[in-house]
């Protein structure tokens, strides 16, 4: 262990210690669960002497974490020693991934399970630290509910948020992800073909991709109407852009030997293209396929805020938080995160299959 | 001889694109004009005068350039910036939104930046974190962080409503221009080469005089390369920022009362205006990064 870490897992145990003294000062009397947290913590200040393992500071977290979480539920006004208790278990997680990333450091492909482990772990205390504030501090449910109760409404509205689904994803997203980028690579494969029309096109296209596109929205609702074609207009003109201008850049992306080679081969200008600068120009292909999967679902929620039918998650939302039902609006979000995830994670693995020769893929 | 031949092209397809939106336009409005004209009585008209009308419509289905060059002029030259009819009041709104979060967001994303290149534990529980945050779409927190965000400032903090808007909108536009910073600033400050942080091992050197004498030097170019697409990220947090509010001033809201009223030129003229924005925030850093480099001693190339 390092000096920090020590430095930590010290204050970690002090914290314990700290907790069961005022336990016994006030009085109180915690479950059986947490007295043996707050005991097993303060013991754990023998590692000044023994070596545990990390896996020793794992458990004292999770035990920390499933200790404070069930109390919190005990006490309306929790005292203070539960406070200690929920930063010595936020601090103990802390020592377990500095520890671990110690430990899988220098192999980071080998590990893959373990290295999971370090945002997993991460992500895990960020949920209970939330979990344990909103409740032990009585946190209005307007603000920001907790992570179970949004956790449970998701449950309770399936039905919902299936139909918003379908409406905001399966519909305007994909249709119109489908279009921009199809659109987008075919203009950029016929306007390749004229070098004037690429130096006039390609300033403009990188310039027209900074511009707070989003604002056509309005415009669209009004020529295609309220159902999801105007969402998937609005999709269309957010990613043509980005995909153009990385397929052309990707199309100049073959080297003049290569080229020269194809020419000695006497390939035409579609073997060319098919065998040699379409395979160079799958990579920025892939980026701009990445970045469209984003800047789609974004477009289609965006445009749903300036009218829809009454579905879709756009529409879910802003409507949820004018009723202030901000468990709904966090369902509606959690839902719209995984979507987007989703859609990256299969976009990514895509070209993974795709470009595996490509120098970014290898393993280092 | 140079600049003009890399414009002409430029110009050309910009020609282009007028002339397609002048016949696009004819082709739009035209169904509503046959019907003015049906209604009216009118059985034939000069096509001239057809096209003239479609061209000049109260409400086009799709405004002309010129229509839309108007009403920014009539909309800023002609009515005092500091009226709400102006578009220049509405643009300031948003601009002082989209600066205050890009500098905010800009903040996190270097500190977050610094964090995570010199502790290898936070690199891995917050990287891929906060590339997933970039898989969702953030602009759906918009509403959520705009209503709540303006409730509790005003509410538990006391501030005043302007100020409290302000804020919640500039936290949307942080939370979206702090990715491309990170990132940008991550690879800017691992980009010394291994040889040169052994040198400065050799001179013995701290870590804080590795960092502020090679470390942040080198991320300088990678700094500026991200806030430009970063200042770009804000400025559309700002606008989506201004849609759920019920905010009647910004660029964003006046998007909205547009498409309320079906003032098809406003809303033209509010887009038109964003892309000037946007052009100018994107200028200005690259001025600053132009007077960065000069007193760095970057040659210009």
């Amino acid at each position: 262990m390092s000096q920090f870490q020590l430095y930590l897992a010290i204050l970690a145990s002090g914290l314990c210690a700290a907790a069961l003294g005022l336990t016994l000062l006030s009085g109180a009397e915690p479950t059986l669960l947490l007295h043996g947290f707050l005991v097993l913590g303060a013991l754990s200040l023998l590692r000044l002497w023994l070596h545990p393992g990390l896996w020793l500071d794992s458990a004292l977290a999770v035990l920390g974490a499933v200790a404070v979480l069930a109390s919190f539920q005990l006490y309306p006004g929790p005292p203070a020693f539960l406070w200690l208790a929920l930063v010595a278990t936020w601090l103990w997680s802390w020592v377990f991934v500095e520890r671990l990333s110690d430990l899988t450091a220098p192999s980071l492909g080998q590990n893959g399970g373990l290295g999971l482990l370090i945002p997993l772990t991460f992500g895990l205390a960020i949920l209970v630290t939330w979990e344990a504030i909103t409740r032990g501090a009585g946190v209005p449910q307007v603000i920001l509910p907790p992570p179970s109760q949004i956790g449970s409404r998701i449950a309770a509205s399936l039905p919902t948020l299936w139909t918003d689904f379908q409406q905001t994803f399966l519909k305007a997203v994909l249709a119109g992800y489908a279009i921009g980028c199809g659109v987008g690579f075919l203009v950029a494969i016929l306007i390749d073909r004229s070098p004037f029309l690429k130096s006039g096109l390609l300033p403009l296209g990188s310039f027209v991709s900074a511009l707070p596109i989003v604002g056509v929205a309005p415009i669209m609702v009004m020529w295609f109407g309220f159902d999801w074609q105007s969402k998937a207009a609005v999709v269309v003109i957010m990613t043509f852009f980005p995909m153009l201008v990385n397929t052309i850049a990707g199309l100049n992306a073959a080297s003049a030997i290569e080229r020269d080679l194809m020419r000695t081969y006497a390939a035409s200008y579609w073997q060319t293209l098919l065998k040699l600068r379409l395979p160079a120009a799958a990579p920025f292909i892939f980026n701009a396929l990445k970045i469209c999967s984003t800047l789609a679902l974004i477009g289609a929620i965006v445009a749903e805020f300036f009218g829809s039918p009454v579905a879709g998650m756009g529409f879910r939302i802003s409507a949820e938080i004018g009723r202030m039902n901000v468990d709904m609006v966090w369902a509606e979000i959690a839902m719209a995160a995984l979507a987007g995830s989703v859609f990256y994670g299969v976009v990514a693995l895509v070209e993974r299959g795709i470009t595996f020769w490509h120098p970014s893929m290898r393993r280092a | 001889m140079g600049r003009l031949q890399q414009a002409l092209p430029v110009l050309a397809v910009l020609l282009m694109l007028v002339l397609a939106w002048y016949g696009a336009a004819i082709a739009m409005n035209a169904a509503w004009q046959n019907d003015v004209n049906r209604r009216a009585g009118i059985e034939t008209v000069p096509a001239t005068d057809f096209v003239l009308a479609t061209w000049n419509q109260e409400k086009p289905v799709l405004p002309t350039p010129h229509q839309v060059l108007g009403e920014l002029w009539n909309s800023t030259a002609l009515v005092a910036p500091n009226k709400p009819r102006s578009l220049l009041f509405h643009a300031w709104v948003t601009f002082s939104a989209t600066g205050l979060g890009f500098v905010m967001g800009s903040l996190l994303g270097i500190g977050l930046a610094i964090a995570i290149v010199h502790s290898e534990a936070t690199s891995r529980s917050l990287m891929p974190w906060i590339v997933a945050s970039q898989t969702i779409p953030i602009l759906a927190l918009a509403p959520l962080i705009v209503v709540i965000g303006f409730n509790i400032f005003t509410g538990s903090l006391g501030l005043p409503t302007d100020p409290a808007r302000l804020l919640s909108k500039a936290i949307i536009s942080a939370y979206l221009s702090f990715f491309p910073v990170t990132v940008g600033m991550v690879k800017g400050l691992r980009s010394p080469e291994a040889i040169q942080l052994d040198l400065m091992r050799t001179y013995h050197a701290s870590r804080a005089q590795t960092f502020w004498k090679l470390r942040w030097p080198a991320a300088v170019p990678f700094l500026f390369a991200s806030l430009k697409v970063g200042v770009a990220a804000s400025l559309v947090g700002a606008i989506v920022g201004e849609l759920p509010t019920g905010a009647v001033a910004g660029l964003g809201a006046r998007l909205l009362a547009g498409s309320y009223y079906s003032q098809t030129v406003q809303i033209w003229a509010a887009l038109v205006a964003a892309s000037i924005l946007a052009a100018l925030l994107i200028l200005i850093v690259g001025w600053v990064e132009a007077l960065v480099a000069r007193r760095m001693g970057v040659r210009a190339p």
